[in-house]
């Protein structure tokens, strides 16, 4: 249910007032360029989560959308005269809105599988949209890759870190949104038994087919922003299995289904992610310590960080204040 | 009409090897309820290691199996008990034991990539170019030996499942965990030898793709997507329906791109995976499989 309480409002004027303060205080690209990518997959395990946390539906594909948004800001560029400069980025919402509706038959064909069939189908969706980008030469230019006029901002980095910070801020706000509204509801309620859920007479169809639009629009978003920020996209770049992977590892790090797991997720894995491939570049030494990472994450912690502590501060609170406790749902 | 031919030859003799490949996945969902996107990975690892044996001793890769099978099998057990054994039973295994196998797959890219560098490779054999020529049709060697070889394995496969003790509590597993359970078989140690099988299978698959394709580490994704369509157009866990519907996928390719366009053969997988899904979405055979509607 939702509520505006002062502790959850606090919190998050904290983090993103922080967050918009930064730049203004620490200026070395480096740093603005890791809280960039920070930031983008914050938004993205975010929006994944939109589906994936309160559904239970595991969307394998949605690096799919990421790489249409990417091509959908490049493919303007060439084709037409809007120059580079702030322009781009009020395409967003457009190119967002645009891919929600086409996810939207999309979303309609994978949601006829469940479970395991689902994660299969939604897999080879991606592929289907890398093969895609590959072979559509007069769009894309294929393997070639398309590149993008950088535009003059100084310093460079600034409008595509408030733009992932705008972006991240949507992400967060529709999860914790949806979260409380009769659409959340319906969505756990999926999560927990779909088929139970449906005889009570809850709009499934309609819940999932929403949840999995409003994700998909949000990570085609992300996506604009990045290949404006890089100014180059090649199909096996922008359409990358380990975007998705990506997502999904940070939102299992974080708390599946809890509004702040998937942004905390993001914070520890990307810098670490970024440090590895720093040092170990070259070696394809970070594929290894990525899937290391991955195993330990899900055979040591399946339900999260913070479901965790939470279950933590639970079980202390219930042992010092046993009868205040005893009814209390969980609240995240 | 000759080129259609051609093409349904070629088109069979393909589904052969995607037969041979999906049906280590399918046998491993089926014991198992997993779904292991590293049977790619593990292929493209039966590649290399088949392509290392012919490069540094020069053993045959066929014959280079004797040694491949047993090696993989063990890695197949190994594999299973360290990452896939501790995952919970219960509602969430399946999506776990794909996100746990991803990661597997992605270690053994990893891995293959720090040893073998990035470039494309594949298994040069004395018969690599030559082919036969049958009332005017070309049949390549390797791609006929390759079709033997994966029938032969299955055959092999199909006897280990329906003729010996093993199979047998392999197959009251598939069908009901519980009652095998009570029935007194080690479902434990079925899991575990029947996902080494499942593995197992990857190494024939893998030697057989090394002689007719060029691999490279990052070449188990496309693989990987193609099985995965196979499995779920056959029915999740229905060995016979993978069979039917590698050979399907097999003919359905090699028809695209003959008479349509070879850069778009992979979409007719997609396409036929769309319209299987529309119609029927436990797919061709899997009318068994609970949670897959």
């Amino acid at each position: 249910v939702r509520r505006i309480r002062p502790l959850g409002v606090a919190r998050a004027a904290l983090v993103f007032g922080g967050l918009v303060l930064l730049p203004l205080v620490e200026h070395a690209p480096w740093v603005v360029d890791l809280f960039i990518f920070t930031l983008m997959y914050a938004a993205l395990a975010s929006a994944w989560n939109i589906l994936g946390g309160y559904s239970g539906y595991i969307s394998l594909g949605h690096a799919a959308f990421f790489g249409v948004g990417a091509y959908a800001i490049a493919i303007t560029f060439t084709r037409t005269s809007i120059g580079s400069g702030y322009r781009p980025f009020l395409v967003l919402p457009l190119v967002g809105i645009g891919v929600g509706l086409a996810s939207i038959p999309i979303g309609w064909v994978a949601f006829r599988t469940r479970a395991a069939t689902f994660a299969i189908v939604t897999i080879t969706l991606l592929f289907v949209v890398q093969q895609l980008a590959f072979n559509l030469h007069s769009l894309t230019q294929g393997s070639q890759g398309l590149a993008i006029p950088p535009p003059r901002f100084d310093p460079f980095e600034r409008p595509f870190y408030y733009a992932m910070l705008a972006l991240l801020a949507l992400a967060v706000l529709a999860s914790w949104w949806i979260r409380g509204s009769t659409l959340g509801l319906a969505l756990l309620a999926i999560r927990d038994d779909e088929d139970r859920a449906r005889g009570l007479g809850v709009q499934t169809t309609f819940a999932k087919l929403t949840a999995f639009s409003v994700s998909a629009g949000l990570v085609a978003m992300v996506g604009g922003v990045w290949a404006y920020y890089l100014a180059f996209i090649y199909p096996q770049f922008a359409v990358d299995p380990l975007v998705t992977i990506g997502m999904v590892l940070m939102v299992y790090l974080g708390g599946r289904g809890t509004v702040w797991g998937p942004v905390l997720g993001a914070f520890i894995l990307v810098p670490a992610q970024k440090y590895l491939a720093y040092r170990e570049g070259a070696s394809n030494f970070y594929l290894i310590a990525y899937a290391a990472v991955f195993l330990l994450v899900m055979l040591l912690l399946p339900r999260g960080i913070l479901p965790t502590i939470q279950e933590w501060a639970r079980r202390l609170r219930a042992r010092t204040e046993p009868s205040s406790t005893a009814g209390e749902a969980v609240v995240s | 009409l000759h080129l259609f031919v051609q093409a349904c030859l070629l088109g069979l003799l393909t589904g052969g090897v995607y037969a041979l490949m999906a049906s280590g996945l399918a046998l491993g969902f089926g014991v198992m309820r997993v779904i292991n996107v590293a049977q790619g990975a593990l292929i493209i690892l039966g590649a290399y290691l088949s392509y290392s044996l012919q490069r540094s001793i020069g053993i045959d890769p066929f014959l280079g199996l004797v040694l491949l099978t047993p090696a993989m099998f063990l890695l197949g057990v190994v594999l299973q008990l360290v990452f896939l054994r501790p995952l919970r039973d219960g509602q969430e295994r399946e999506e776990l034991s794909l996100l746990v196998t991803w990661a597997i797959a992605l270690g053994i890219e990893g891995i293959l990539a720090r040893t073998y560098q990035t470039t494309y490779r594949s298994t040069h054999t004395s018969y690599a170019d030559r082919s036969w020529i049958v009332d005017g049709y070309h049949l390549s060697e390797p791609r006929v030996f390759a079709f033997i070889v994966s029938a032969i394995v299955l055959g092999l496969l199909f006897v280990v499942l329906h003729r010996t003790g093993l199979g047998r509590a392999i197959r009251a597993t598939v069908q009901n965990p519980t009652s095998a359970r009570l029935l007194g078989i080690d479902t434990r140690m079925v899991a575990a030898v029947g996902f080494g099988l499942s593995v197992a299978t990857a190494s024939a698959a893998g030697a057989v793709y090394g002689i007719v394709f060029t691999f490279n580490p990052g070449s188990h994704y496309d693989l990987i997507s193609r099985l995965l369509s196979i499995v779920v157009l056959g029915g999740l866990g229905s060995l016979g329906g993978a069979v039917v519907a590698a050979m399907f996928m097999g003919l359905a390719e090699a028809l695209f791109a003959a008479e349509i366009s070879p850069t778009w053969s992979s979409f007719a997988f997609f396409a036929v995976l769309i319209v299987v899904l529309v119609i029927r979405p436990q797919g061709l055979f899997g009318a068994r499989v609970r949670g897959a509607m």
